[in-house]
Order: C-alpha cells, then sequence, then structure tokens
C-alpha cells in the first residue's frame, strides 16, 4: 500500500538521515522524500514530506520509532489518488445534473472530484465549472477523462482537457 | 547569376506581398545569386507580362489586372503559355475541392515549373497526389506559408531537424481564433463582441465560420499530417471543435486556476479542439501570434512562434521558399 506521511525535523545535522532508519528497519520502499529546508515553520522545524509503500501493519511502528527519535509526525495515511488533472466544462453544467456528473467520477473508486468551482453569468446563459479530479495513477485519469467526455457528449457541454495530459 | 523567372497567380492580399517583397529584396537576392523576375501576374480578368519582369511599382496601387492585363488568359493557359520556372499560387483557397489552385499547381507541375503556395485547399484536398506530380517532373512544391504563415515550421522540420523522428506537433494554427480568445480573457467580452472587434480590425472574415469553427486549423493538421508525419490524412479525419461556445465566465475561471484556453491544433491525433493551456508554458501566445511545438525523438520539445497571417508576413515565407529551391538544390558527387 502506498502511504504518505509528514514529518518535522529539528534543524541539526543527521536528523533526515535518522528519520529515514525506520524505513529501512521495517521493509519500507520510498518513492520520494521531499525536504523543505528553506521552509521552515514557525517552530523553526523543517518540513519533510515522505511518500512510501509498505506493508500497512508496519506504519504504527514507524511512526513510535520516529517519535521516539524526537521527530514530529504531523500527518500519516494512505495516499491513494497520487495524479491529478484540471478540466473545465461549458454548457448548461448545473441543470444537467452536476450532482450525477461528479458521481460518475466518484463511482469508479479510482478517481476523485476534489475540488470545483462554478461560474453562473445568467439564468438562460452557459455556466463553466472547473473540476480538479485525482485518482491512483495515469492510467486512472485517463479513464476519468474518457468518463467526463461520454458525459459531456450525452449533456452537450463542451469539456476542455489540458494540454499536458497526454503526450502530443 | 541565376534568372528566375516567376509566374505569379493570383493577385489579392498575398500577391501584393509578394510582388513589394521581391521589390523590397531584390538587393539582397542579387547578392545570393538570384536574379528573380516576376515575368507574369494573373488574375481572374486577364496576365499581365513583361519578359524582362515586372516593375512591382507598376502595380503597387492596383486592386485588380483589370485594364492592366496585356494578355487575355487566365489560369490553367496562363501557366501554360507564360515561359517561366515557377508559378507562386495564392489564389483564393478552398478547402473542400481545392480549386481553382488544384488545377494550377498540377498543370505548373506537370509543364516542369516549381511551385510555392501559401493555398491551402489544394494540399488539403490532394497533397499527396501533388507530391507525387512534382517528383515525377523532376521539380519541386514548397508550402511553408500554408501552416502557420511566417512560423519557420516545415522547413524548420525537413532542414534543421532531419535526423529525428517527429513523434507529434501540437500548436495554435490560426491566429483569428487566438486573437479572439485573448480579448475575451483580457477584456471579459463575450464571444460575439470579441468577434466584431476582430472584424472591424480585419482581422476576422465577414463569415468567420472558417477561422472559429476550426477548419482552417483542421486543414493545417491535415497537411502536417500528410506531409510531415507521411499519412494519407483527410479532412474529415480530424476532429473539430470550434471557439463558439468559449465564454468570458470560463476563461476567467481557467485564468484563476493557471491555465489559458487555447484552440489547439494536434498531429498525429488529428484532432482541433479548444484546450487547457498552462500560464507558463510556452504554447501560451497571445493575440494573432501561432505557436507550434514539434515533439522529436532525438532534441525533445522545440516550440516556435511567428505571426500566423499578413501581407507581408506570409509572403516572406513565400519568398524563402523561392530561395531555398534554388540554394538547396542536391548536391551530385
Amino acid at each position: 500500500m502506498r502511504l504518505s506521511m509528514d514529518l518535522e525535523l529539528q534543524d541539526i545535522p543527521g536528523q533526515l538521515m535518522q528519520s529515514l532508519e525506520p524505513f529501512k528497519k521495517y521493509k519500507g520502499n520510498i518513492i520520494s522524500v521531499v525536504h523543505h529546508r528553506d521552509r521552515k515553520t514557525p517552530r523553526g522545524t523543517v518540513p519533510v514530506q515522505i511518500v512510501f509503500e509498505i506493508d500497512p501493519s508496519n506504519i504504527e511502528n514507524i511512526k513510535r520509532h520516529l517519535e521516539d527519535n524526537g521527530i514530529v509526525v504531523v500527518r500519516a495515511g494512505e495516499d491513494r489518488f497520487i495524479e491529478e488533472i484540471s478540466v473545465l466544462l461549458i454548457g448548461h453544467v448545473l441543470h444537467s445534473d452536476l450532482g450525477d456528473t461528479i458521481n460518475r467520477i466518484d463511482s469508479t473508486g479510482f478517481a476523485e472530484v476534489e475540488d470545483l468551482s462554478l461560474r453562473m453569468p445568467g439564468i438562460e446563459e452557459p455556466s463553466s465549472a472547473y473540476l480538479r479530479i485525482r485518482a491512483t495513477g495515469k492510467e486512472e485519469i485517463g479513464k476519468s477523462l474518457s468518463i467526463l467526455r461520454h458525459v459531456g457528449a450525452e449533456k452537450d457541454l463542451l469539456v476542455i482537457e489540458p494540454i499536458e495530459a497526454e503526450k502530443i | 547569376m541565376r534568372e528566375v523567372r516567376i509566374s505569379l497567380v493570383g493577385f489579392g492580399v498575398v500577391g501584393h506581398g509578394v510582388l513589394e517583397v521581391v521589390r523590397r529584396k531584390w538587393g539582397l537576392l542579387r547578392k545570393m545569386g538570384l536574379d528573380m523576375k516576376v515575368v507574369s501576374v494573373t488574375d481572374i480578368n486577364g496576365t499581365l507580362f513583361d519578359e524582362t519582369g515586372i516593375d512591382p511599382q507598376r502595380l503597387h496601387a492596383a486592386k485588380t489586372l483589370e485594364g492592366i492585363a496585356n494578355l487575355d488568359i487566365i489560369g490553367k493557359e496562363a501557366i501554360q503559355e507564360v515561359d517561366s520556372d515557377l508559378v507562386v499560387e495564392v489564389t483564393p483557397t478552398n478547402i473542400v475541392h481545392g480549386q481553382p489552385g488544384l488545377g494550377h499547381i498540377e498543370e505548373a507541375l506537370s509543364s516542369g515549373k516549381h511551385v510555392v503556395t501559401s493555398n491551402k485547399g489544394p494540399l488539403v484536398v490532394a497533397f499527396n497526389h501533388l507530391r507525387e506530380v512534382a517528383q515525377d517532373n523532376g521539380v519541386m512544391l514548397k508550402y511553408e506559408a500554408t501552416v502557420g504563415g511566417t512560423m519557420p515550421l516545415i522547413s524548420l522540420i525537413e532542414k534543421n531537424l532531419v535526423g529525428n523522428e517527429i513523434l507529434g506537433i501540437r500548436g495554435i494554427f490560426n491566429g483569428t481564433c487566438n486573437y479572439i480568445l485573448t480579448r475575451m480573457m483580457e477584456e471579459k467580452y463575450t464571444y460575439s463582441y470579441a468577434l466584431t472587434e476582430a472584424q472591424d480590425l480585419g482581422i476576422a472574415e465577414a463569415d468567420p465560420a472558417y477561422d472559429v469553427d476550426g477548419i482552417d486549423t483542421a486543414g493545417k493538421v491535415v497537411i502536417l499530417a500528410n506531409s510531415i508525419f507521411g499519412m494519407n490524412a483527410r479532412y474529415e479525419d480530424v476532429s473539430v471543435t470550434g471557439i463558439r461556445d468559449i465564454t468570458p465566465e470560463a476563461l476567467n475561471l481557467a485564468w484563476e486556476r493557471g491555465y489559458h484556453i487555447k484552440l489547439i491544433g494536434e498531429v498525429p491525433s488529428l484532432t482541433v479542439k479548444p484546450m487547457l493551456v498552462p500560464r507558463r508554458s510556452p504554447l501560451a501566445v497571445g493575440g494573432t501570434l501561432n505557436v507550434a511545438s514539434i515533439e522529436t525523438d532525438l532534441s525533445g520539445t522545440i516550440t516556435v512562434t511567428g505571426l500566423g497571417a499578413g501581407s507581408i508576413e506570409t509572403a516572406s515565407a513565400i519568398v524563402s521558399d523561392i530561395v531555398s529551391i534554388y540554394t538547396s538544390r542536391q548536391v551530385d558527387g
């Protein structure tokens, strides 16, 4: 299972290495480590985000090991949605059952609409919706887009995708 | 000094531009060893012929050849009759049947004349056929001005990126759409208001369908697909969505989230549709600019941008094509 953890380290030499030790001990496979030394917290600690794969039964052991060594664990949890994409819809977004549109994505289990903004200039005029969708992987992002294209055709909505969604 | 006898077929905005650029760059062209002479100009009224080369200033103020033409021949007949090395074909474009340009280009190539054109229609309808006719007759067909106007795209790929595999091309190929979307975003204009502004400035036609419905962009996508990717694409193969349904609210919403909305054409996927373009992307150019990103296997992604239309700008691409025909002939031995 893929998990992510936000830590806060003391700004002293050796802290980062020490924070990685339990991942080795409990056979975690580190995917990424982001160390924000230039973005200290008001307390003067250094935020670090670690994404890793591990048997979920070991997560508590890692947390305990870190805390025993004076490292603050701000958040630890499952990180299922690792890809995201922005999409814009134009048309009668609300009156074509926006709840249903969102549900078509959310009900997949592999993707969710995480952010939504609406602009409704007038009652009879087309409205616009911005959606940010997060999904478990690139392939699932692609599947979500094709669901939206389908919904767009069905509900007469213009679906505007970002250019970075796919290679040319 | 190499004499280049040019027949200009089509005397509209681009035709005037060609005469003007040849006049302005006459000295520079001579330094390159080219003595360029426009020996004939043809429009629907007839042909003006002068064996010693037509003085462009003589035609500067003329809108058409009415009352100026000295030969009563037009079209294919004029191409046949006039003794020239190269035909510049700049008649009005028709993307459905390609005529009259298609007939003109066929006639010129089969009578052993090089052809340089800015006319998309014939290439959209019959690119592979025309390329074969050119090869069979040992002459060249150049068409840089058909895609992206003055922006060097085809020559960049064929010359500078030679050896690269071209994986894809994506870009803004219609300055009118780009202008309308830019104004809608900047001024919060409605689509119809931005369109009337573009029409008043001469950026959009009275009938804007050709531009705003994505037809022009799709034509360019077809030309790129056939010329660069060796496909046998037709206009009907392109999935096309235009910009009429874009609203200022949508542009504004996109902007707040870090995006522009641009009409993007893509090859080889053969699509034309409005897309979200990140604000910091090199494709995020405004106004009437065109832009293209070329994805290659060796050189990564290369982006070029430039003016997509205009009399002198289009003519500059045509004159560059003419020069390249006479300066890049194959070296034997």
